[in-house]
C-alpha cells in the first residue's frame, strides 16, 4: 500500500508539472462541448428551391405561393430558363428545381392530367429524399384543393381511414442537442482517458526513466495501478465538468441520477484506461502509441452510435459494436440522461463493462515486461 | 539541392523504419472508407420495436404481420400493458412501440375509422422521426390495400429526377468527406509530431547548426508526408471507385491538384502547431482531439451547414476541410471543371499561405 501511495505521488506531480497538457486536457473538451452540439442537426429545413415557370398561369402561381408559404422551402430563383437554374444547382445554390411546363393549367383542366418536373440535387441522398418528399406532399395537397374546387364529394367519406397519432417520448420537442451532448461528452472523456494513458508508459520508455522503475522492487500491478488511478480521477473530473456545462449551457438535467452515471463511468474509465495501458505496453514510441490509440478510438467512435444508429449496421459491424466499450457508454448516457434509467436497468451494460475492465487490465499487466 | 535531397532521404528513412506507424498511416484511410461505406448509414433498418395489441383480432394481427415483414422493423417484444412500455424503453431494448386499441378490427369494419398509436423513443430524434414516418407509411399502405384504388380526376403527376446520384447512395457524400478527414489528420499530426520530436530529443539543435537554411529543413520534413498523402489519396480513390462504385466524373488532374493544395494547407497547419508547442503529447492532443471532431462536424459532410446557427456557419468557413470537401464533391461527383471551384481553390491557397507565413514567423531558429 505504501509503495502505491508513493507511486501516486510521483504520477500526480508529473502530471501537474506540465501545465500545458493540463490546460489542453481541460480546454479542448470544454470548447468542443460548447460548439459542436449546435452543429449536429440533421433535420432538413430551408431547402433551396428554384422554380422555372413556363406556364405563368393562375394555377402555377397558386402552386408556387403554396410551396413557399409552407416554410420548408426558400425560393432562390424564379425564372423561365432551365439552363440558368441548372447553373445555380451546379454552384450548390439550389437543391431542387421545379419545372412547370407551358401547358400546365390547360392540361390540368382539359386533359384531367398535368405533370410537373422535379430535378433534385442528390449528392446528399438523405436531403434529396426528404426534400422531394416534402415537395411532393405539398403538390398533392394542392392537387386535392384543385379537385375540391371542381367536384363535390359526399358529406361522409366512404373511404376507409386509419389515423396514426404519434408521440415522441423522452424528448418530445425532438431537440437534437439532448441527443448529441451526452454522446459528445462520452467521446471527450474517452479521448482524454485513452490518449493520456496510452502515452504515459510509452513516454517513460522513450525517455528511459522506465529502467529506473524496473530496477526497483515495485510490483508490476502496483506500477500499473499507479498509472491508472490518476487518469481515472482526471477522467471522472472531466465528466463532472462536462455534466455541469451540459446543465448550464444546454439545460440538460439527467432524468436519472448522477450516481448511476458516475458508477457506470467509473467502470467504463477502468476499461478505457486498461485499453490505453495495453496500447502503451505494446508500443515503443509515443507516436506509435498515439496513432494506435487513435486508430482504435476512431473505429470505436464511428461504430459507437454517436451519429448513426447501430441497429442499421451490417452483421460484422454489429459484432464490433458488441465489443465496443464506447457504444455501451453512449447508450448508457442517453438512457440515464434522457430516459431516467436506473442502475437496475443498465445491469447488463455494467456487467459487460466490468468484464472489459478485468480482461483489458489483466492483459495489460501480464504483457508488461520489466525487462527491456 | 543535393543537401536538400539527403535531408528528405533522412526523413523518409525515419518513416519507413517505423513499420507500426507506417502500417497505421496507410491502413487508416482504408478502414475509414470501409466503415463509412458499409457500416454507417442514415437509413434506419431492422429497428427493434414492440407491439402492444389490446384487441388481438384478425385485422390487428394482419397489420402487425405487415409491419414485421418490412425490412425497417424487427418486432422483438409483445407487451401486455401500458406500464410495460416505459419499462421496455428504459432498458433500451426497443426504439418504438405500436399500440393497437381494443376493438381495432370492429372499428375498421363498422365505422370505417380506427386508430393506431405510434410511440417513438425520441432520445434519438433522427431515428424517432424516421421510424414514425416508416410506420405511418406502412399503415397507410395497409389502408390502401383494403380500399381499392380508384382513379381520381384532375391529377397532377410529378416526374422526379435525382441528379448526380440517382440511387441516393450515402457514399457520394462521405467519400469526399473521408478524404478530407484522413488527409487532415495524417498530414497535420505527422508534421507536428516530427518537428516536436526533434525538439524533444534535442536533435533539432544539430539540424539547425547544419549549413541548411531552417526553411529548407522544414520543407524537407514536409516532402515525405506529401508523398505519403498521395499514396493515401490513391488508395481512397481506388477503393471508392472500385469497391463503393462512386464515379469519378470530372478530371483526375484537377482532383489531384486540389488534394495537393489541401495537403499543403494541412502541412502548414501542422508546422504552426509544432512551432507553438514543446512536447509531442501536446502536439498530438491538439492535432487529434482538437481537429477530429471539428473536421468531421463542421466540414458539411455529416451535418448540413445551412442548419447551423449563424455564428457556427461563420466558424465553419475557417475549417479548411469544408472548402476541400466542396472541391472534391464538385469535381468527383458532379463532374464540374475549374470554373466551378475557382473560389474554393483561391480560399484554400490563401489559407495555406497565411498558415505557412505564421508558422515560419513563429519557427525559432534558436532553442531555449
Amino acid at each position: 500500500m505504501r509503495t502505491l501511495i508513493f507511486l501516486l505521488q510521483k504520477e500526480f506531480r508529473q502530471i501537474f508539472r506540465d501545465p500545458e497538457i493540463i490546460r489542453i486536457i481541460l480546454i479542448v473538451p470544454i470548447i468542443q462541448l460548447l460548439i459542436l452540439p449546435w452543429a449536429a442537426d440533421y433535420e432538413v429545413k430551408r431547402i433551396e428551391l428554384a422554380v422555372v415557370d413556363n406556364d405563368r398561369s393562375d394555377y402555377s402561381c397558386q402552386l408556387v405561393s403554396k410551396i413557399t408559404s409552407s416554410g420548408y422551402f426558400k425560393l432562390v430563383d424564379f425564372g423561365s430558363s432551365h439552363a440558368g437554374a441548372m447553373e445555380l444547382m451546379e454552384q450548390d445554390k439550389v437543391d431542387i428545381i421545379l419545372e412547370i411546363p407551358g401547358r400546365f393549367a390547360k392540361d390540368l383542366v382539359k386533359e384531367d392530367e398535368a405533370s410537373l418536373m422535379l430535378n433534385v440535387n442528390a449528392v446528399n441522398g438523405v436531403k434529396a429524399n426528404l426534400g422531394s418528399a416534402y415537395l411532393r406532399s405539398i403538390i398533392q395537397d394542392f392537387n386535392r384543393e384543385v379537385r375540391l374546387r371542381w367536384i363535390q364529394f359526399p358529406r361522409f367519406s366512404p373511404e376507409l381511414q386509419i389515423e396514426v397519432p404519434s408521440s415522441n417520448w423522452f424528448n418530445p420537442h425532438l431537440n437534437y442537442k439532448f441527443f448529441m451532448v451526452p454522446g459528445i461528452l462520452v467521446i471527450l472523456v474517452t479521448m482524454v482517458g485513452a490518449f493520456l494513458s496510452a502515452l504515459n508508459i510509452v513516454k517513460e520508455k522513450e525517455i528511459g526513466t522506465i529502467e529506473q522503475i524496473n530496477v526497483t522492487p515495485i510490483h508490476k500491478y502496483h506500477f500499473m495501478l499507479g498509472k491508472l488511478i490518476p487518469f481515472w480521477i482526471l477522467g471522472l473530473f472531466v465528466l463532472g465538468i462536462g455534466l455541469t456545462l451540459a446543465y448550464f449551457i444546454y439545460g440538460i438535467v439527467p432524468a436519472g441520477s448522477f450516481l448511476t452515471i458516475f458508477v457506470f463511468a467509473a467502470l467504463y474509465l477502468l476499461a478505457v484506461l486498461g485499453l490505453g495501458l495495453l496500447v502503451s505496453t505494446y508500443t515503443t514510441t509515443q507516436q506509435q502509441a498515439m496513432l494506435l490509440a487513435f486508430f482504435l478510438m476512431m473505429i470505436f467512435i464511428l461504430l459507437g452510435g454517436l451519429f448513426t444508429s447501430t441497429d442499421s449496421m451490417p452483421v460484422w459491424a454489429q459484432f464490433i459494436v458488441k465489443i465496443n466499450p464506447v457504444a455501451y457508454f453512449i447508450e448508457v448516457m442517453r438512457m440515464v440522461i434522457l430516459k431516467g434509467s436506473s442502475l437496475y436497468d443498465i445491469r447488463y451494460h455494467m456487467l459487460v463493462m466490468l468484464a472489459f475492465a478485468i480482461v483489458l487490465n489483466s492483459w495489460a499487466v501480464l504483457s508488461y515486461r520489466k525487462r527491456a | 539541392m543535393k543537401q536538400f535531397l539527403s535531408f528528405v532521404k533522412k526523413e523518409l528513412y525515419h518513416i519507413l523504419r517505423d513499420k507500426r506507424t507506417l502500417f497505421i498511416l496507410l491502413g487508416l484511410p482504408v478502414t475509414q472508407i470501409l466503415i463509412f461505406g458499409f457500416a454507417l448509414t442514415n437509413e434506419v433498418k431492422n429497428a427493434k420495436i414492440a407491439v402492444l395489441d389490446h384487441s388481438k383480432d384478425a385485422s390487428s394481427i394482419s397489420l402487425t404481420t405487415q409491419i414485421e415483414a418490412s425490412r425497417y422493423f424487427d418486432i422483438v417484444r409483445d407487451l401486455h400493458s401500458q406500464g410495460d412500455i416505459d419499462k421496455a424503453f428504459k432498458e433500451g431494448v426497443i426504439k418504438m412501440v405500436m399500440v393497437l386499441p381494443q376493438n381495432f378490427g370492429q372499428d375498421l369494419q363498422h365505422f370505417n375509422k380506427a386508430q393506431v398509436q405510434v410511440i417513438a423513443d425520441a432520445s434519438d430524434p433522427n431515428v424517432a422521426t424516421t421510424l414514425t414516418n416508416y410506420a405511418t407509411a406502412i399503415i397507410m399502405d395497409y389502408q390502401d390495400r383494403i380500399t381499392q384504388e380508384r382513379k381520381l380526376p384532375y391529377a397532377i403527376n410529378t416526374e422526379l429526377r435525382m441528379l448526380y446520384n440517382p440511387q441516393l447512395k450515402g457514399a457520394y457524400t462521405f467519400v469526399p468527406g473521408v478524404m478530407a478527414l484522413v488527409l487532415m489528420l495524417v498530414c497535420t499530426m505527422m508534421t507536428a509530431i516530427t518537428i516536436v520530436r526533434e525538439k524533444e530529443s534535442g536533435t533539432m539543435e544539430i539540424m539547425l547548426v547544419s549549413p541548411m537554411r531552417p526553411i529548407m529543413i522544414i520543407a524537407a520534413k514536409a516532402v515525405p508526408y506529401l508523398l505519403l498523402s498521395m499514396v493515401n489519396i490513391a488508395s481512397i480513390l481506388l477503393l471508392s471507385i472500385f469497391v463503393l462504385d462512386v464515379p469519378l466524373r470530372g478530371s483526375l488532374a484537377l482532383l489531384v491538384f486540389g488534394s495537393i493544395l489541401f495537403t499543403l494547407t494541412c502541412l502548414s497547419l501542422g508546422l504552426l502547431i509544432s512551432s507553438a508547442t514543446n512536447s509531442q503529447q501536446t502536439a498530438m492532443f491538439i492535432s487529434l482531439v482538437g481537429l477530429f471532431l471539428p473536421t468531421m462536424m463542421l466540414s458539411g459532410f455529416m451535418f448540413p451547414i445551412e442548419n447551423m446557427p449563424l455564428p457556427l456557419q461563420i466558424v465553419s468557413n475557417a475549417v479548411p476541410a469544408k472548402w476541400f470537401y466542396k472541391i472534391v464533391s464538385s469535381v468527383m461527383i458532379k463532374g464540374l471543371g475549374i470554373k466551378a471551384i475557382w473560389k474554393e481553390t483561391l480560399i484554400l491557397t490563401g489559407m495555406m499561405l497565411l498558415l505557412l507565413t505564421l508558422a515560419i514567423k513563429k519557427f525559432k531558429i534558436r532553442l531555449a
